[in-house]
């Protein structure tokens, strides 16, 4: 056992994890969040996505232990008191998702996608969001919403 | 998953030390290393974790090679504006590894370790010339990669950094694996201090290799010309669910000549 600190959506935590805690389960299990999602546990589908330090990466290709020190934002932090993010407005206007399950990965990629890429194109959004895969939608909502939250988060 | 120890080694000695023993393996961006082990193709003692040793990340242009830290991320790579200028081949071919998550984790150190045949760094640093530098000596690409999965480090050995030497001209196609982004067949190509050089990987039964009567007739003509009629082998590519061997060796003479013709214009 490894006591592992970290901050979560701006609060710090801890808790006692084995080594090979994955970081997804040390955020659903141990924080409790559960709003990050595991799909396929291979490294595929990205519906895992958390921010780690400013880059959206799979948790569920990481350790606990590895994010030591780190700032985590999860879906559940990325809303500013109750106002959704333009990104999360941008995929309700949008109707960017039916399911939802992969909704959260897409949501983070998508907000780091946008933040580096403030003019990014259709194209470049395809192929931003190739780490993330959606089995409803067919993803052309998707990529409309990422333009459009994308356009908001400069304003 | 399986119940290992995990260190964070302090520099490299530390993580050289930690990493000795039969069944310990230094963790980079764990992106080959943590699907490995959840798949039950991997099972390590220990866990030497290299993320906290400063003198293994970064990017340096000294003249004219470029040394690139063996923690340094596939993303750092693609968006670093020294790369860029000097060997945009290379920053491109970064940018094209798996997608933007396992950019930001997975380090060179971590590929060329690897040297999964269908992996695009190790086309890299044949098809550039590279030296690998290790805590204990310097290795050349092109004694370095030994088949599937096999390089020339010891058990223990760390890479510290890739030394690449700065091309003339130099171009990476890659005909990825539309699932996973692998390369089916990519190709890098380059001619510079280096010599010419076609280094294959995705399609060889053996891993990444040179392709020497491409780099002949490059030596004669640096065009996609001159691989007019140069057949490729097809006992010596893989065959798997994704390609048959024959449709791998069309296809490295195709990318072939896109690189070229890239590398050239
Ligand atoms: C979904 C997905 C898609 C991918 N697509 C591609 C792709 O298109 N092209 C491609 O090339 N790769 C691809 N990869 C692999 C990716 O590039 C990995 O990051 C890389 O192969 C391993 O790097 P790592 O830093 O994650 O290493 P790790 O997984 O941490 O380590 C890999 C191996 O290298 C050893 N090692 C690590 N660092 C060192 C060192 N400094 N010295 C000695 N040994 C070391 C480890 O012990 C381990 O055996 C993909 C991976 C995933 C999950
Ligand atoms: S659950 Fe992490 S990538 Fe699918
Ligand atoms: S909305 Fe169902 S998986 Fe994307």
């Amino acid at each position: 056992m490894a006591t592992v600190s970290m901050t979560v959506n701006g609060n710090a935590v801890a808790a006692d994890v084995e080594p090979d805690t994955l970081l997804v389960d040390y955020i659903r299990e141990h924080i409790g969040l559960t709003g990050t999602h595991v799909g396929c546990d291979t490294s595929q589908c990205g519906s895992c996505c958390v921010m780690l330090d400013g880059d959206s990466i799979k948790s569920c290709t990481m350790l606990a232990v590895q994010a030591e020190g780190a700032e985590v934002t999860t879906i559940e932090g990325v809303a500013d008191n109750g106002e959704f993010h333009p990104m999360q407005q941008a995929f309700h206007d949008n109707h960017a998702l039916q399911c939802g399950f992969c909704t959260p990965g897409m949501v983070i990629s998508a907000i780091d996608l946008a933040a580096k890429n403030p003019d990014i194109d259709e194209a470049g959004v395809r192929r931003g969001l190739e780490g993330n895969l959606c089995r409803c939608t067919g993803y052309h909502n998707i990529v409309k919403a990422v333009l459009a939250g994308a356009q908001a988060m400069k304003g | 998953m399986s119940g290992f120890n995990y260190h964070k080694a302090s520099d490299v000695a530390d993580a050289a030390g930690k990493s000795s023993s039969e069944d310990a393996l230094p963790l980079a961006g764990g992106m080959t290393i943590l699907p490995s082990i959840k798949l039950g193709l991997s099972d390590p003692s220990d866990l030497v974790d290299l993320a906290g040793i400063g003198d293994l990340k970064g990017i340096s242009v000294d003249g004219d090679t470029v040394t690139i830290g063996a923690m340094t991320r596939h993303a750092d790579v693609a968006g670093s504006a020294d790369v860029q200028n000097a060997i945009p081949a290379l920053a491109a071919m970064a940018g094209g590894i798996g997608d933007a998550q396992v950019r930001n984790r997975g380090t060179i150190g971590g590929s060329i370790a690897n040297n999964d045949p269908a992996a695009d760094y190790p086309a890299a640093c044949l098809g550039l010339g590279a030296t690998i530098v290790t805590n204990n000596r310097e290795i050349a690409a092109d004694d370095f990669f030994k088949g599937l999965f096999e390089t020339a480090l010891d058990s223990g050995e760390i890479i510290t950094a890739v030394r690449f030497p700065v091309p003339a001209r130099a171009a990476y196609e890659k005909f990825p694996n539309p699932a996973s982004r692998y390369a089916l067949v990519g190709v890098f190509v380059s001619d510079g201090p280096a010599g010419t050089r076609v280094a294959v990987t995705g399609a060889g039964a053996n891993g990444v290799f040179r392709q020497g009567d491409m780099e002949s007739a490059l030596g004669g003509s640096f065009s996609a010309d001159a691989l007019e009629g140069i057949s490729v082998s097809e006992g010596d590519m893989a065959s798997d669910l994704h390609a048959a061997s024959d449709y791998r060796a069309h296809l490295v003479g195709i990318i072939a000549k896109r690189a070229v013709a890239a590398a050239a214009g």
